[in-house]
């Protein structure tokens, strides 16, 4: 039986353990007693997730800040060492559970490169689609859960509005609605259902309006440019040392995105831009993901008029790599395909064999370790993947964007005020998920 | 059994086995059956989303998936002011006791949802981070499978929480 | 510049430098990684100013036992290198690369939480992710994955690590 942790001698657990240390005087040992310390979190309404601040006040003032994380750390780095490579995709998916897709493309494309193959083009081109759509509703959480933190109730309900009908694309096209696991290694599972088209139609037709919508509410309200512009200001300076990377980055300047300066996936062949402000502010980084929103959309209405004149296979042909799911909703009303069932029964050993050596042991993937980063919603997004040879990873890292944006929170917040930690922390957008893995 | 598991204050009973038990006349008063009604009128949840799960519960609670249909669109931050606990997410064994300090700060009559598989039983993670189970720290009522469990899902484990208020004795 | 360019560039100075994969990975000494960075960050033509992510490998059967993993990339060229440092078991400390890159510091945090790797310099070397409490290193190789045995109706499932799949 393995060993569990009420096997181990532990000390009784202490929330307010070893982290307050650095907030005594160093002369005395107590706490200061001008100032006054509060914790914030991990059970709070605003701080988009479980993550905890201890805060030091003199007044309403911050004084210090000092973040708390791992109050979400599932260890799927660890986990995915015991399992397929396959199986990977399903764990390392719920990193960034607001992004699911492009931990999987991260992941994918690390795989694939350490086996050497090229995915077919009809799958890097749903591939992009799936992942602009996604940024879409990446960006529609973050804005309506910081509108709603805020008070601006009314935007939480109409960035969740939309992002039930874009939900509802990715229903249909991969079956889940969150933590798709539809990109795996060699292409995606399955091809686009015959009712995608039309919706994707629909949804490309929809969604400008509404977020003209979304600008008509926020962009010029006294309330919302008093509680954002000037909030949590950080340089491009200071964003290069910390590593801040994605739309905070953006805002403040730089122009860097992957999609542009290491294209992937054929990012070169869009038509987009790299939105940027220069203030670097609350408020700005809100316009860059509004801005960025409708840059996703330019690139999903491309990827749509691409996939009419590019039929082919979604998964790579090879049957020692591909996962080999053709599934189509036979007579019995399961999604075995008739023809494919046919053909690893009755027609070909080999396939058969080869179908349960996939499903049972998975690919093995040769000797390497590579690192793939890819333009997250968030950031920057890279996975390290280390193989030894064998049908397991040997190590995963998944570096987070959110992990080194939430490095940046003391700078954002000390010297403000309480209530300018909230429009601070939600114009960061972490996703506690990809913080603690 | 390798793990010790909380039984559950609110003793679960399936929907056939309530019907059994309205038909069989259980002592339920009349004004037993007021506060069971009243208490499930509008129970105010308590924010305690921690991960994917905790998406599908704003998902459930905006626009297309209505919880205010029930009274319920109201998240308390406050655990004192909050009567459901819907444990939404994987609890790590840092997050364990602030879990149970949440649930303890909650004042009674007080009930938990564990949502998804993570909160009900560990979920995929079967490993050293996660709590396997969230029964093992507080008493669940209603178990809803699911990674993440669709807002259909959820409404109905919010139902049967709903059915099994309105017909449990108040007071023990 | 190319990448082959790049690699040629890097082994004027730190001769283990090895391409695949389109990739180019340099090896240094772990007395020397300051310098090295240093090194990389100034010279004209590699200009490799930022640091996207800082980890560690476990070999428990290898020497070293340990490899510190820095993914650089350079904004400017856009170019990435990765260096490599090697820790062995016996001695289990790297220099910290916070006076560098403040971006390190919480990474550095985490690979010395889930690997137990002592960065010397580190300004707050505390566990981040885990509990401060916790006993051991999980990520290492010798520590199990933990979690409970999975009981079923009359069956019974043993964890992950000793079910024995190939």
């Amino acid at each position: 039986m393995s060993r569990s942790r009420q096997d181990l001698p532990v000390a009784p657990f202490d929330p307010a353990g070893d982290v307050t240390e650095d907030f005594r005087d160093p002369a005395t040992g107590d706490f200061r007693q001008e100032t006054m310390i509060i914790n914030m979190g991990p059970q709070h309404p605003s701080t988009h997730g479980v993550l905890r601040l201890l805060l030091e006040l003199d007044g309403e003032t911050i004084i210090r800040c000092k973040p708390v994380i791992g109050y979400l750390h599932t260890g799927i780095e660890k986990n995915t060492e015991y399992r397929s490579w396959v199986q990977g995709v399903t764990f390392v998916t719920r990193a960034d559970y607001v992004a699911p897709f492009f931990n999987e493309l991260a992941y994918c494309m690390a795989v694939e490169r350490l086996l050497g193959v090229e995915v077919p083009e009809r799958a890097r081109i749903i591939r992009v689609l799936v992942c602009e759509l996604n940024r879409v509703t990446s960006h529609l959480v973050a804005i309506a859960t910081g509108g709603l933190e805020l008070g601006a109730v009314s935007m939480m309900l109409y960035g969740l509005r939309e992002r039930e009908i874009i939900m509802d694309l990715f229903e249909s096209i991969t079956g889940l609605r969150m933590n798709h696991a539809y990109i795996r290694p060699g292409g995606v599972v399955m091809d686009l259902p015959e009712e995608a088209p039309r919706k994707l139609r629909d949804l490309l037709d929809i969604l400008p309006g509404r977020i003209d919508e979304y600008e008509t509410l926020l962009n010029d309200n006294p309330i919302w440019r008093e509680r954002n512009a000037g909030v949590a200001v950080l340089s491009a300076e200071r964003c290069m040392e910390l590593g801040v990377t994605g739309p905070p980055l953006r805002s403040a300047g730089v122009a860097l995105d992957l999609r542009k300066d290491e294209p992937y996936c054929g990012y070169e062949t869009y038509d987009f831009d790299v939105i940027t402000r220069t203030e670097g502010d609350a408020y700005a980084r809100y316009r860059v993901r509004i801005d960025e929103m409708r840059e996703s959309l330019k690139i999903a209405e491309q990827a749509f008029a691409r996939l009419a004149d590019m039929p082919g296979p979604v998964m790579i042909e090879d049957p020692k790599v591909g996962w080999q799911s053709k599934l189509s909703v036979g007579p019995d009303g399961i999604g075995n395909d008739p023809a494919y069932l046919d053909h690893i029964m009755e027609e070909s050993m080999e396939a058969l064999i080869h179908h349960f050596k996939m499903v049972t042991q998975g690919v093995s993937v040769p000797n390497g370790e590579v690192y793939v980063p890819v333009e997250a919603p968030r950031g920057e997004l890279g996975m390290y993947v280390v193989s030894d040879g064998r049908n397991r990873p040997y190590r995963v890292k998944i570096r987070d964007p959110s992990f080194v944006n939430l490095q940046a929170v003391p700078d954002l917040v000390e010297g403000g005020l309480i209530a300018d930690i909230i429009p601070a922390i939600s114009s960061i957008d972490p996703v506690m998920g990809g913080v603690d893995r | 059994m390798p793990v010790e598991r909380y039984e559950g204050v609110h003793l679960g009973t399936t929907p056939e086995e309530i019907e059994d038990d309205v038909e069989r006349g259980v002592l339920l008063t009349t004004l037993d059956r007021a506060i069971g009604w009243a208490r499930k009128q509008s129970m105010w949840p308590a924010t305690f989303g921690l991960a994917c799960c905790a998406i599908e519960m704003m998902a459930t609670g905006a626009g297309q998936y209505d919880l205010s249909r029930w009274g319920m669109e109201v998240f308390r931050a406050s655990p004192r002011q909050a009567d459901l606990m819907i444990v939404s997410g994987r609890v790590s064994q840092k997050m364990a006791p602030a879990l149970r300090r949440i649930y303890d700060q909650m004042a009674d009559p007080k009930w938990v949802i564990a949502m998804g598989v993570c909160a009900s039983a560990g979920g995929m993670f079967t490993n050293y981070a996660v709590v396997q189970g969230v029964d093992t720290i507080v008493p669940v009522d209603v178990y809803v499978p699911g990674c993440p469990p669709r807002p259909e899902m959820l409404m109905y484990g919010i139902l049967t929480l709903q059915k099994k208020v309105r017909t449990e004795e108040p007071f023990k | 510049m190319s990448l082959a360019e790049l690699a040629a560039a890097v082994a004027t100075r730190f001769p283990d430098v090895v391409v695949t994969r389109e990739e180019a990975t340099v090896v240094v000494d772990r007395a020397e990684v300051l310098d090295a960075l240093a090194w990389l960050r100034d010279e004209p033509g590699v200009q490799l100013d930022a640091l996207s992510s800082l980890t560690a490998t476990h070999w428990p059967d290898r020497d070293p036992a340990f490899w510190v993993v820095y993914e650089l990339r350079s904004t400017a060229l856009t170019q990435r290198l990765r260096l490599k440092v090697g820790v062995p078991d016996a001695d289990q400390h790297v220099p910290s690369v916070t006076p560098l890159f403040p971006t390190a510091n919480w990474h550095e945090r985490e690979t010395f939480d889930l690997f137990g790797l002592v960065f010397d310099g580190h300004p707050d070397l505390t566990r981040i992710v885990l509990p401060a409490d916790w006993p051991d290193h999980p990520l290492r190789k010798d520590a199990p994955l933990g979690g409970v045995p999975t009981w079923f109706h009359g069956a019974f499932m043993p964890p992950i690590d000793e079910r024995g799949m190939a």
